[in-house]
């Protein structure tokens, strides 16, 4: 239910689609349920159809909590 | 950007389960994902051997294909079978068990069926050749809904006389609240973090109150879960009900709006039958009534086909979680991925399945 | 238009019944189409059968048909692995190849042209595999009984080295000398409607060159070309009956980037995908830095890495090592993979 993979956008395309690339693979799929689809962002594409898009701050966020998971007295 | 790499560290993996290890439970706890793509991760990294044993980590109902009853299999063996139908489905239920035959056999027996990666491949087939009748068996939870809403909604609004849709969505929070009345007792659950990305994490927070049970939205990277696991532990070691989000880089507090309006534009919820849990109050999701003709049930006769479900299957009781895999007396004796005897054993997100391919091995 | 001296074939027609049937139409397609496009590997002498004396030594003998859909693909095309099929079946086997044979059946409407650069491919592989095709045979059937092109090559070998799988022990090394899965995905996402593109290319190429190299510089106990099924139905193969176990380490694996996109976007494991330059490798432990570095010196191996070792204990079965560094068991492929959405 659930395979979704993070895919940059490459392109805006009319009819509210987009070309995006995932680890070199391109593929092509709908942002039409993407509030403010941009050039750059990360869209979560499933089964050719973006349900959201990957909040930068957030990763960054979880990014920053792993490191203190790591460095931290978890050891 | 994209978080790979890190989600997928061996070291950061170690560091994350030594937090759950250390924190303090009065008893043991019984947590539920309700995830197929989770069931996976589980599996395939073997993060419940990373837990405590006070932690029983148990797969729900999280696998679409896994709680469609075998009637949908067998209506949809029949579409195929109708001259001039092309039945166009995810790869997923190819081989999921009819009451006589699978999509594959019917395929291999002259039926029309075609694997796509996104229904809107199917609308593009219709589109190109009006004589075919081009139905889409569109089954799902909330994650999958728009990716047939979308050409659905496009059908319906050029009117085309050639493109329909075999439903069987179903919805996320109905199921938990189906197992939160039942008899297996659950501590916590780890929310699906796809689903919620739609729906939005607050879709929970009623539940969480009503039955007093925590839930932390997760991921599907392996230390997603970790870090999942972990928050949800810690609540239910405090005796919190709260409702929390390991996954806020995919998933808001409202979900993403513009597919709720969609799916309810198209949509509405009714009573729906999943396998294991019998039939579950609002589980399900049928075509509004001036879209019903887009809806293969009532374009196509379907009646008269008696299903039945596998004898001595307990598929039900895997998807309920009241059952683990090893448990089951036809697993791996007379059930394994080559000759699945239910749904379970065929989806690599069934419990089943990765318990058979994945499990028999500790840690090393 | 190809012009051998003898006849002529206009290039713009299509295959037609006729072009099976034995007479006047065969013998045009097979000295105005099939000889030439083999150029140096096509055989010198047409008769019911071809006579050779071989080199002394034992015989090894293989057959392989081939079904591909599309008949061209980035890469190469049926042409290139109808040769490096069984020229690899033969080096995996320790053999070097002496003679193929190649068997067409036509459809009847498949383009002139098409044939001819099957053709040409399968004359340019099979020379650089060193190996001529020494007989063959075509049909045609009628349009719509057949999926362009249908082709069979049985081939013979000299041994050079003789395998010893029971020699294998806990401790061997399990190498591959490139990129897994290249073949198998680069066709997926040639299937017509999927909406991906990646740079992949089939790896398809005889590897007999690579494999007598390696052969000759360290002891190599077990090999196998990793072609349906992939490298995980190989060595679950392998472990069959034994009474040991072989475990991968995931991170150890060399894959294409496009592979690994692929993979996660259509659920798919490369493991499971198949290869068609590419074989296994059991060696020593002790002989894993001469076997590397014997590889990485040639083209079809620069990319050539150790992905695994022959391990104790789990009898018989296929393990992985994970990113997080726990171990699961590996199976093998049931049935035809198919992209998932869960």
């Amino acid at each position: 239910m659930c395979l979704a993979v993070p895919v940059e956008i490459t392109s805006l395309l009319p009819g509210a689609m987009a070309i995006g690339e995932h680890s070199h693979v391109r593929l092509e799929f709908s942002v039409a349920l993407l509030e403010n689809p941009r050039v750059g962002d990360f869209a979560l594409v499933h089964a050719g159809v973006a349900i959201e898009t990957i909040d930068e701050e957030s990763a960054l966020e979880t990014l920053a909590m792993l490191k203190e998971v790591l460095d931290g007295p978890g050891r | 950007m994209v978080l790979a790499d890190e989600l997928r560290d061996a070291d950061l993996a170690r560091a994350v389960a030594r937090e759950i290890h250390a924190i303090a439970l009065s008893k043991s706890v019984r947590l539920m994902e309700v995830c197929g793509g989770q069931t996976r991760t589980i599996y395939r990294y073997r993060l419940r051997e990373m837990l405590p044993s006070t932690i029983r980590l148990v797969s729900g109902p999280g696998c679409p294909v896994c709680v469609t009853p075998v009637s949908y299999i067998d209506q949809a063996v029949a579409l195929c079978r109708i001259p001039g139908v092309e039945v166009f489905t995810f790869g997923d239920l190819m081989r999921v068990p009819g009451t006589r035959r699978n999509l594959e056999q019917a395929r291999s027996a002259g039926g029309d069926v075609r694997v796509v990666y996104s229904p809107r491949q199917a609308l593009e087939h219709a589109l190109r050749n009006p004589s075919s009748q081009v139905v889409f068996l569109g089954i799902g939870f909330e994650t999958t809904m728009p990716s047939f809403c979308l050409p659905l909604r496009d059908a319906i609004h050029d009117d085309l006389p050639n493109f329909s849709v075999l439903l069987s969505a179903k919805r996320v929070p109905p199921v938990m609240e189906a197992l939160l009345r039942g008899k297996a007792p659950l501590d916590g659950f780890v929310t699906p973090g796809h689903v919620t990305s739609i729906i939005g994490s607050d879709a929970y927070a009623g539940m969480c109150r009503e039955y007093g049970v925590p839930m932390v939205v997760g991921g599907f990277e392996p230390l997603d879960l970790l870090v999942a696991i972990r928050d949800l532990v810690r609540l239910v070691a405090a005796g919190k009900r709260d409702n929390e989000n390991a996954y806020a880089r995919a998933a808001r507090p409202g979900g993403n709006g513009k597919a709720q309006r969609l799916i309810d534009e198209l949509f509405e919820p009714c009573d729906e039958e999943l396998r294991g849990l019998g039939v579950v109050p609002d589980a399900g999701y049928r075509l509004r009534e001036p879209y019903a003709r887009f809806d293969a049930r009532r374009r196509f006769s379907l009646a008269g086909i008696e299903s039945r479900e596998p004898p001595g299957c307990r598929c039900g009781q895997i998807l309920a979680g009241t059952l683990e895999p090893g448990e089951c007396p036809l697993f791996g004796k007379v059930c394994d991925p080559d000759r699945p005897v239910g749904a379970c054993m065929v989806s690599e997100e069934g419990a089943c399945n990765a318990a058979f391919l994945y499990g028999g091995v500790h840690a090393g | 238009m190809l012009d051998n001296g003898k006849c002529q074939v206009a290039l713009d027609g299509v295959v037609r019944m006729g072009h099976g049937s034995g007479g006047r139409l065969s013998r045009e397609l097979l000295e105005g189409l099939i000889l030439p496009a083999l150029g140096a590997a096509a055989p010198d002498h047409l008769d019911d059968g071809a006579v050779f004396v071989p080199p002394p030594g034992e015989l090894v003998f293989t057959t392989d048909s081939h079904v591909v859909s599309p008949l061209e693909f980035p890469g190469g095309d049926l042409g290139t692995l109808c040769v490096a099929g069984t020229v690899n079946d033969l080096a995996m086997m320790g053999a070097r190849p002496l003679a193929l044979s190649l068997g067409l059946i036509l459809e009847e409407g498949l383009p002139l042209d098409t044939l001819r650069r099957l053709v040409s491919s399968v004359g340019r592989t099979a020379s650089l595999a060193g190996v001529r095709i020494l007989c063959g045979d075509t049909k045609v059937v009628e349009r719509g009984k057949g999926d362009g092109v249908f082709a069979n090559t049985a081939g013979i070998g000299v041994r050079f080295h003789a395998t010893s799988p029971d020699a294998i022990r806990p401790g061997d090394a399990i190498l591959i000398n490139g990129n897994v899965g290249d073949h198998g995905f680069t066709l997926l996402t040639q299937r017509k409607g999927f909406p991906l593109r990646s740079p992949l290319r089939s790896d398809a190429a005889p590897l007999n060159g690579l494999v007598e190299k390696l052969c000759a510089r360290v002891p190599v106990r077990w090999m196998r070309d990793p072609t349906r099924g992939g490298v995980a139905t190989a060595l679950c193969e392998l472990c069959e009956d034994r009474s040991w176990s072989a475990t991968l380490v995931e991170a150890d694996l060399p894959l294409h980037p496009a592979v690994r996109g692929v993979s996660e976007i259509l659920g798919l494991d490369p493991l499971h995908s198949a290869n068609e330059g590419k074989f296994l490798a059991v060696v020593p432990a002790a002989s894993v830095d001469d076997a590397l570095e014997t590889l990485r010196c040639e083209p079809l191996g620069r990319d050539a890495a150790c992905i695994g070792r022959i391990t104790e204990g789990h009898a018989g079965k296929l393990l992985i090592r994970t990113a997080l560094d726990s171990v699961r068991v590996m199976g093998m492929l049931a049935s035809d993979p198919l992209p998932r959405i869960c």
